[in-house]
């Protein structure tokens, strides 16, 4: 049994509108050396057999959306 | 002609889709559950509704292209069957490898609900053959992921293909090229964020959704 976590971020080059709004409020806020905010998505889960290739087979699949984001695996 | 409707957990479209186009075409619509893995025989037209398949979990539309009865879909797809994606459907089908591109949140983040003016860029295709000529149409909007996006790669083939369908005259979500709605390469689907069912007579504002069902039913 294993902890696995995937990381989903739009990519580079995709607008990401729920990122510039986070930032403005931010600098709103006062934290004006605040820049390049991003906003994705971590999905935790256990896997009985942990199996890295299965992962990736996961979120091309479901996931992600891979023609607007990229992830990132960890296992363990 | 013979159409359905699939409905997924979340769909809210789906009653007035088959109203809309049974009283655009005065055909009957069989509503078909998202679970079930074949079709009805015979169909000239699948529509999927709008609404928020799975709650928009994940990604909009991303579980509902998963969903048991899509395989269905994309084989009839496949075989010429005429299809329509309205909204979340245009999600749905960009999500199961139907249409390219995908629909990110809207560039001012805000849902958008209003009637809208439409411009017809393709004419000459089996959804829009009925506008005959007319250049602009109004339909309804209503989203809040309507921005469609695809690379440049991408949008050109769109473009140069013809495959883009419509285009907002005044774009409310940011999307590329103001592209409100593409069809595949084949000709026979059809994704859109624009609503058609909720244009369909002069009651509702505009009765130019209506014309899109009966070019379908003259193509079929």
């Amino acid at each position: 049994m294993a902890k696995v976590s995937v990381h989903v971020f739009l990519k580079p080059g995709v607008l990401d509108v729920q990122g510039k709004a986070v930032e403005g409020a931010l600098n709103g806020l006062g934290w004006t050396g605040v820049s390049n905010a991003r906003v994705g998505k971590l999905i935790e889960f256990d896997m009985a057999e942990p199996d890295e290739a299965e992962v990736k087979r996961m979120c091309e699949t479901l996931l992600a959306n891979t023609v607007i984001e990229g992830y990132r695996i960890e296992v363990g | 002609m013979s159409a359905a409707v699939i409905v997924f957990p979340g769909s809210n479209c789906d009653r007035d889709c088959k109203v809309a186009v049974e009283r655009s075409t005065g055909e009957r619509v069989e509503m078909v559950w998202h679970g079930e893995t074949e079709l009805p025989k015979g169909l000239d037209l699948i529509v999927l509704p709008g609404g928020f398949s799975y709650g928009d979990y994940l990604r909009c539309g991303a579980m509902a292209a998963q969903s048991p009865i899509m395989q269905a879909v994309k084989t009839a797809a496949d075989d010429g069957v005429a299809v329509v994606g309205i909204c979340n459907g245009f999600q749905i089908l960009c999500e199961a490898g139907m249409l390219p591109g995908a629909l990110l949140r809207n560039a001012g983040l805000k849902y958008v609900c209003k009637p809208i003016t439409l411009q017809v860029a393709n004419g000459q295709t089996r959804f829009t053959s009925g506008y005959q000529g007319r250049r602009e149409v109004v339909m309804t909007q209503g989203n809040g992921d309507g921005n469609y996006f695809a690379d440049a790669q991408t949008l050109a083939r769109l473009e140069g293909e013809g495959q883009v369908v419509f285009r907002y005259v005044d774009n409310p979500n940011g999307s590329v090229a103001d592209i409100a709605g593409i069809q595949n390469a084949r000709g026979n689907v059809l994704g859109m964020m624009p609503h058609p069912d909720r244009a369909f007579e002069a009651e509702l504002g505009s009765a130019d959704g209506a014309v899109l069902f009966q070019s379908v039913l003259n193509a079929a």
